[in-house]
């Protein structure tokens, strides 16, 4: 029989719950600004255009919200329903960005989002477009605390150990981890790609049919102007994440690159088939750039790299006997996918920048099917570098502090745990059907005509 | 005041706001497959999933900052909270989820089936899910088993007391009427008719049944919890004159008043659950003495510190454009939808 153990069950669910969650989690962050900038250049100009785009991405953004609110709410009960004995330990620190987060941030989305949605014809042009505004800044605040709290998993600061408890000494310093500017900046980032590559998506499928096509030029514009450099300075600040992260947990970055024994220079594995446990550490095939690792993982290209093995000793003499390696092969991959797919990503962006400027976008039929196929790219990316995040911090749940293993619920059992994990991913997965063929449907209407008779109040296409 | 204190004080009161605010678009989900009659039956349920669709999110957001600051402020009473009442929290996500979506899928497709469903969809979870958390919030006052680290020792079946079950029951209740106001305040014609007439209907059980469930909180908090007669009495009065009050304002056609009064009542059940707690958070039973306090379930002086100066700026500003939100909206639904897909 298979031993699952309680832990392995939370854990299962916490990983599917997050990374669906995850899911909703980019689009809405890039979404929000970049429909708040199409109503404003509407404001503007008073181009109709970019008011019927407003409700087209409007629409999308809405149906995206809806599903990102409520699978939000699982993970905020879930630390107290799976892991009590964390959310005993950590609260004192992990709850004061938590609960700022709901008072601050979702407070203002939820708000604002109902007032965008259903003010057009209640409040002024101007103040209408500041709740646009207001609530693209409450999913960016949003954001904030949250990576905030995660960061201090990451890399624990502001903070000491107390009666078996980790107290918070100083918000200040919990609220300005290197780690959470660096993975908060690499996380609105990563919106504004995925937004972009969306938008671009969308837009191309309208090209290809060639109808709109006025209409989504101008919204592939907007895409390309925001989506070819956010993407590129993405990659920059995602390389700046790892070197910030080898600082604080050289482990990760080690099992990250499968590499077992100290190197200086490092050399950068491509692509390798074996070489991804402790019995077997030698890749039987492998494709290497040398130096780039050094450069990655320190910023100079004659960094000293310190390998798993010489980690194990040093944790082991550090915090006790134990297995301080994370999953090498997942972590391999899940950096190398984030990696390519992002790389992938931005090179299509540039690819459609260059047509666009030379104005053989639309007749690039080719292209305008590879900006559609480009769509999961960013999601993929996302939901990998979240795996590299979180699985290259195992065994920690609280990095240095408590292990994951210790950190459950003990009053829940295995069935209980197995049982909610069956109900929410069947619940999700019935979801995320229904999601899909909604925003495929969206996606593909016409935009909504304004000014025409009878359409006094230009509502995005959501109604009850 | 003891830090520890006023988080529990801001606990009960994102607690009281979920239940006023929330408790009417409950209300509202739970009377939607009752209301609308004959031809205009499907207009009319839009109507009144427009009257609160603009705010149903927001209102829910409280229940986000009950958590929060629960987690926040008495780590040990979130943990013991949520991992012991699993099953129903579980039970409550889901339905939670499922109206989620009803919000924004029914008007989706035109198929009279499919709206069916959702319609129906929205009235099970908005029945459901107060139904829990009554049963729930009751529970923490009739005790649970407690370990003696404050763990949950217990099982999904422990919280269903005679008690805790009447709790729910005239959450449920109050909540139907207090929608039922709610909607004779923001529709027009012939549903604002029906709404009215459910209004009166309901106001007999709703008032007999939340009167006696504040009666017997107090009896509990004094067999069970150690407490005085005095001051758990002084909200639960409060809310039986408040919702004796509602009941005589709708008789004389003053709903506004009415709407306020149910308001108030469901601040006091919120009120009375809470001081007929204090200074437990979750009393155990049988062994009393391994009940939670405010005092050993709260965070360091500190963490308290930092998160009242947050919460001292930013509550205002939440009630200040909440409240600003629903005077935007304040004008009534008529029959015509004023949202067209």
């Amino acid at each position: 029989m298979l031993a699952v153990s309680t832990v392995d069950l939370a854990r299962i669910q916490f990983a599917t719950t997050s990374l669906y969650h995850f899911l909703f989690v980019p689009l809405t962050l890039g979404l929000a600004p970049l429909v708040a900038v199409m109503q404003t250049i509407w404001y503007r100009t008073h181009d109709e255009g970019w008011l019927r785009l407003t409700r087209f991405f409007g629409t999308l953004m809405l149906i995206n919200f809806a599903i990102g609110v409520a699978t939000g709410l699982v993970q905020e009960f879930q630390f107290g329903m799976n892991w009590s004995v964390y959310s005993v330990y950590v609260g004192d620190v992990f709850g004061a960005p938590l609960a700022m987060e709901g008072l601050a941030a979702f407070m203002l989305e939820a708000t604002f989002l109902g007032l965008w949605l259903f003010g057009w014809d209640r409040l002024s042009r101007r103040v209408h477009l500041a709740t646009v505004w207001l609530f693209a800044l409450g999913t960016w605040l949003s954001a904030f605390f949250i990576m905030v709290a995660n960061s201090w998993m990451q890399r624990p600061v502001g903070s000491t150990v107390t009666d078996g408890r980790a107290e918070l000494t100083d918000i200040w310093a919990l609220m300005g981890n290197r780690l959470a500017l660096h993975a908060y900046l690499h996380v609105v980032l990563v919106g504004l790609t995925t937004a972009a590559v969306v938008i671009f998506g969308v837009a191309c499928w309208h090209l290809l049919r060639g109808r709109n096509v006025d209409l989504f030029r101008k919204a592939a514009l907007l895409a390309l102007i925001v989506g070819v450099p956010i993407s590129a300075l993405n990659l920059v600040v995602g390389s700046r994440l790892g070197i910030v992260m080898t600082d604080y947990q050289p482990m990760k970055i080690a099992s990250t690159e499968a590499l077992w024994d100290t190197q200086q220079p490092a050399s950068f594995s491509i692509f390798q088939i074996g070489g991804f446990t402790k019995d077997d550490q030698t890749p039987s095939f492998s494709i290497e750039v040398p130096k780039l690792l050094s450069f990655l993982a320190t910023g100079s290209l004659n960094g000293k790299v310190v390998g798993i093995n010489e980690l194990q000793r040093q944790y082991e003499a550090q915090y006790g006997r134990g297995n301080y390696t994370p999953p090498v092969r997942t972590t391999y991959w899940a950096m190398r996918i984030m990696a390519y797919f992002g790389s992938l990503v931005f090179m299509v962006l540039a690819l459609g920048g260059f047509l666009y400027w030379r104005r053989k976008l639309e007749r690039a039929r080719w292209f305008l099917w590879l900006g559609i196929l480009t769509i999961p790219l960013p999601y993929l990316a996302a939901l990998s570098g979240w795996v590299l995040t979180e699985i290259g911090r195992q065994p920690w749940i609280v990095f240095g502090l408590l292990k994951t293993a210790d950190a459950n619920s003990p009053s829940v059992s295995t069935t209980t745990i197995a049982s909610s994990l069956g109900i929410f991913i069947a619940l999700y997965a019935a979801l995320l059907v229904v999601d899909f063929v909604l925003m495929r449907r969206y996606a593909r209407l016409d935009p909504p005509e304004v000014g025409g008779e009878g359409d006094e109040m230009p509502l995005p296409a959501v109604s009850y | 005041m003891d830090l520890e204190v006023f988080w529990f004080c801001v606990v009960a009161v994102c607690w009281a706001a979920y239940f006023v605010l929330e408790g009417f678009d409950f209300g509202v989900g739970m009377l939607l497959p009752f209301l609308p009659r004959g031809a205009h039956g499907e207009e009319d349920r839009r109507t009144m999933f427009q009257t609160i669709g603009p705010v149903w999110d927001g209102n829910e957001v409280w229940l986000v900052v009950a958590a929060g600051a629960t987690f926040a402020a008495f780590p040990t009473w979130y943990a013991t909270m949520f991992s012991g009442f699993y099953v129903a929290l579980l039970l409550i996500l889901v339905l939670l989820i499922v109206r989620v979506v009803s919000f924004e899928w029914r008007a989706k497709s035109e198929s009279p089936r499919w709206r069916w469903v959702w319609t129906w969809a929205n009235t099970i979870a908005s029945v459901g899910a107060p139904l829990l958390w009554g049963v729930a919030l009751a529970s923490l006052l009739y005790g649970l088993p407690l370990d003696s680290d404050g763990g949950f020792a217990g099982d999904f079946a422990d919280l269903f007391s005679l008690y805790s079950v009447f709790a729910g029951i005239a959450v449920v209740l109050l909540f139907a009427f207090h929608g039922a106001i709610f909607l004779t305040l923001r529709t027009t014609g012939e549903l604002c008719d029906r709404a009215t007439r459910a209004s009166r209907r309901l106001a007999l059980a709703a008032v007999l049944l939340t009167a006696a469930f504040l009666v017997w909180t107090v009896a509990v908090a004094m067999d069970r919890n150690d407490k005085d007669l005095f001051p758990p009495i002084l909200p639960a009065i409060l809310g039986i004159a408040a919702l004796i009050l509602a009941a005589a304002f709708l008789v004389r056609a003053q709903n506004g008043r009415a709407f306020a009064m149910t308001a108030l009542g469901a601040i006091a059940v919120v009120a009375t659950l809470f001081t007929s707690l204090y200074p437990r958070v979750m009393v155990s039973d049988p062994d009393f003495g391994n009940s939670l306090t405010v005092d050993n379930a709260s965070s360091s002086h500190y963490a308290l510190e930092v998160m009242t100066i947050a919460a001292l700026i930013l509550v205002p500003l939440v009630l200040l454009y909440q409240g600003w939100t629903y005077y935007v909206f304040r004008r009534r639904l008529g029959g015509e939808p004023t949202v067209t897909s």
